[in-house]
């Protein structure tokens, strides 16, 4: 056995690898420190957030900056918002139209961040900034492109148009290879959920949606009777229109 | 139970058994889902309207299906043999190994019900809903305890090196898996992710990453560090570099998923610290894939006769090739034409069929012939077993290279009045033909899975009628 008492590397390391116990505490230790760095200070550099960051407030140089989140004032509705106003939370119809996308998997081929490049800028609009996803439990970045990019999809088509390119794609874009969601034209929202789900992103402990009760109050009325297709719409026509950028300012570091 | 040479010690090798067996049956369904989800792509009237097979919904259950049913299956029968034979000693607790087997299927077979009926989270390789999270937890935690105890009770001095990977990949897949799966309930079959923005998708790509680098690296490089010396029958070529590998490798890999966010809004920070790293990974991969190669020196020439040789050599330099290719596509000028393309989705497949699907099954076949004590029923069919899955994968990630570059020069060119060259959805129809060629790699891969699961049959029932037929006294 005296095979067994040589020490072939370092000292530490033959201590290691004898130790069930050290190896255990080790390597817990070395696989925790990459996440921690990278992921803690998202959480407090006010950078990380466009509404926060300190070189986009008020006026950069001569320019004046447009609200990056909404104001909202006493008393005003979801439906008082208009684009341009800043990042609001989705209205009810919105939402329920989100969890059809995400339950659909819409993501797995169309991302919503658009990178700040010459050609993103021609096809799809001004390139994300963090903030306009700061509602999004869970985030819908995607990352691949079988289908174009949404993040500023909302108001570039009729939502006729929609309705048809999510029932037959084909008919609207012959060499469309997305599913036909005809479907969606036959299920109900369900309208008993929708409080439900607005009061857990009330509640959220990062970024929740800042809802009234008067929000969750009329949702049920907002939803009743919609299609998954009307929902679909709606959160389609949402995207990407929140905040009024202003050109030659520096939205990101 | 089967005795070996040390027949003084007694393994627990019924629940390796069945592991093995359902990784290999998983083998053929995984990518039978791949080549279908394929061929939809190519081909979208296979969505026949029909919500529960569309794209979006079979496509989680494919990942889930490779990843996690045959992955976990394959990593569950190695790593429990493994820690088996490196530390001469039974599993800790042979029930747990079992409740960690039923448990890991239930899971599977609750995917299987769920994913197509649109219940997600979205989260990309983490689908499975907030109650099916919680089982996760759970039964990892039993695989994951039982294999410490295991190492712990070992009657040998050192922890072998193919332990110290399995011991990073349990550690850290709990870590992931508990951080990236928070949510909030709204009901049984829905819930939203705790973390909104860019802190979530920083979260998931964490995730993401490192389910490659932990659960599809870590782990299977313990399989390689086990069964390349095992076939090839010579010791592992340098203990030193493997020390070196392993721990550059836990160090680093968790950095890398960043790399997935460049240009995105996460801060510029953070994509450019997963990029520095990502390079720097180059080092312990090379080093981990010579030192698996090296072994082999001095033996060449069994890669003539032995075809489960094969399977494990070809997935190294396929580990090499990925491991370089992954560190080029992180670099931000690469990154900005190879993101959201299909270069991203061959470089995960030449990882995934390549390497880790094919040291998967060279050391499956290992297994067989050891845990039934027998040789293959066909040593024939092992080797067209490899030679399909090696020019499957090819064929896959070759279509995938060319759609994927292609795809990112034509999104980016411009005509000489300075407007865009292409529509997207022109993008979309040059990427015809090499979808279909795709979706005929996949063919030829699954083609040789069910090879192999014919041959495994036939192995397990010509042992068992051998048994039979002798009437060897069984040791129990």
């Amino acid at each position: 056995m005296s095979d067994h008492d040589k020490i072939y590397s370092t000292r530490f390391q033959d201590k290691i690898e004898r130790s069930t116990v050290l190896m255990f505490v080790m390597v817990a230790i070395v696989v925790a420190i990459g996440g921690i760095v990278e992921i803690v200070p998202l959480f407090y550099l006010d950078r990380t957030m466009t509404h926060l960051s300190p070189d986009v407030k008020g006026k950069v140089g001569s320019k004046e900056i447009s609200p990056i989140v909404w104001q909202r004032q006493p008393g005003q509705s979801l439906d008082d918002w208009k684009p341009g106003d800043g990042v609001r939370p989705y209205k009810p119809l919105e939402l329920a139209g989100r969890d059809v996308y995400v339950r659909e998997g819409c993501y797995l081929c169309h991302s919503q961040m658009i990178r700040p490049f010459r050609d993103e800028k021609d096809r799809y609009g001004h390139y994300s900034v963090s903030s306009e996803s700061m509602y999004d439990h869970p985030f819908q970045w995607g990352s691949k492109r079988t289908g174009p990019d949404l993040a500023r999809v909302g108001g570039k088509y009729s939502d006729e148009w929609h309705r048809r390119h999510l029932k037959y794609p084909r008919e609207v874009v012959p060499e469309s290879v997305m599913p036909n969601y005809v479907f969606l034209d036959k299920s109900k929202v369900d309208a008993r959920q929708i409080k439900k789900n607005m009061e857990a992103m009330r509640s959220m402990p990062f970024y929740p949606a800042p809802y009234t009760d008067a929000d969750i109050a009329s949702a049920k009325d907002a939803v009743e009777g919609k299609t998954e297709l009307d929902a679909v719409v709606a959160y389609l026509q949402s995207l990407g229109n929140h905040i009024k950028f202003t050109e030659g300012v520096n939205y990101r570091d | 139970m089967e005795t070996t040479q040390a027949a003084s010690v007694r393994y627990d090798m019924g629940v390796v058994r069945w592991f093995s067996i359902a990784a290999v049956v998983y083998l053929v369904v995984g990518t039978f889902l791949g080549v279908w989800i394929a061929s939809e792509l190519a081909w979208p009237f296979l969505n026949f309207d029909i919500a529960e097979i569309t794209f979006g919904r079979l496509r989680p259950l494919h990942t889930n299906a490779v990843i996690f049913a045959f992955g976990g299956c394959t990593l569950m029968a190695t790593g429990f043999y493994i820690v088996q034979r490196t530390g001469s000693t039974r599993l800790w607790s042979n029930n747990l190994a079992w409740f960690t087997f039923w448990g890991w299927n239930l899971i599977i077979v609750l995917a299987v019900i769920t994913l197509p009926l649109g219940i997600t989270q979205s989260k990309e390789y983490a689908e499975l809903e907030w109650p099916i999270d919680i089982l996760i937890a759970i039964v990892w935690l039993a695989f994951g305890l039982n294999y410490i105890m295991t190492i712990a009770i070992r009657k040998v001095s050192h922890i072998y090196v193919s332990n110290w990977f399995f011991m990073g990949m349990i550690i850290m897949i709990t870590y992931l898996h508990v951080v990236n799966s928070l949510a909030i309930p709204v009901s049984l079959t829905q819930s939203y992710s705790i973390f909104s923005g860019v802190q979530d998708a920083m979260v998931q790509w964490w995730w993401g990453h490192n389910a490659v680098g932990f659960y599809l690296t870590a782990g299977f490089l313990g399989i390689m560090y086990y069964f390349v010396p095992k076939q090839a029958n010579r010791p592992v070529f340098s203990y030193r570099l493997s020390v070196l590998h392993f721990w550059t490798l836990m160090f680093g890999y968790v950095w890398l998923g960043a790399h997935h966010l460049q240009y995105t809004a996460l801060p510029d920070w953070t994509g450019s610290l997963g990029a520095a790293i990502s390079l720097a990974m180059i080092i312990p991969s090379w080093g981990g894939a010579m030192n698996g190669m090296m072994t082999l020196s001095g033996a060449w020439d069994r890669l003539r006769t032995d075809y489960i040789l094969r399977f494990l050599v070809v997935s190294l330099a396929f580990y090499a090739m990925s491991t370089f290719e992954g560190p080029v596509m992180s670099i931000k000028t690469v990154n900005a034409l190879s993101h959201y393309t299909d270069w991203t989705v061959g470089h995960v497949h030449s990882g995934a069929l390549g390497w880790v699907a094919m040291v998967s099954i060279g050391a499956l076949y290992h297994l067989v012939k050891k845990l039934w004590n027998t040789e293959m029923y066909s040593d024939n069919l092992v080797n067209v077993h490899f030679w399909l899955s090696t020019i499957g994968t090819v064929v896959y990630v070759v279509a995938m290279w060319v759609s994927g570059i292609m795809q990112g020069l034509m999104w980016r060119d411009y005509d000489e009045y300075g407007t865009l060259t292409y529509t997207f959805v022109e993008s979309v129809s040059a990427m015809h033909p090499y979808y279909a060629m795709r979706a005929i790699g996949g063919i030829i891969f699954n083609l040789g899975a069910w090879i192999m699961l014919y041959n495994v049959v036939m192995t397990v029932r010509k042992a068992s009628a051998a048994r039979a037929t002798h009437a060897v006294p069984a040791k129990a």
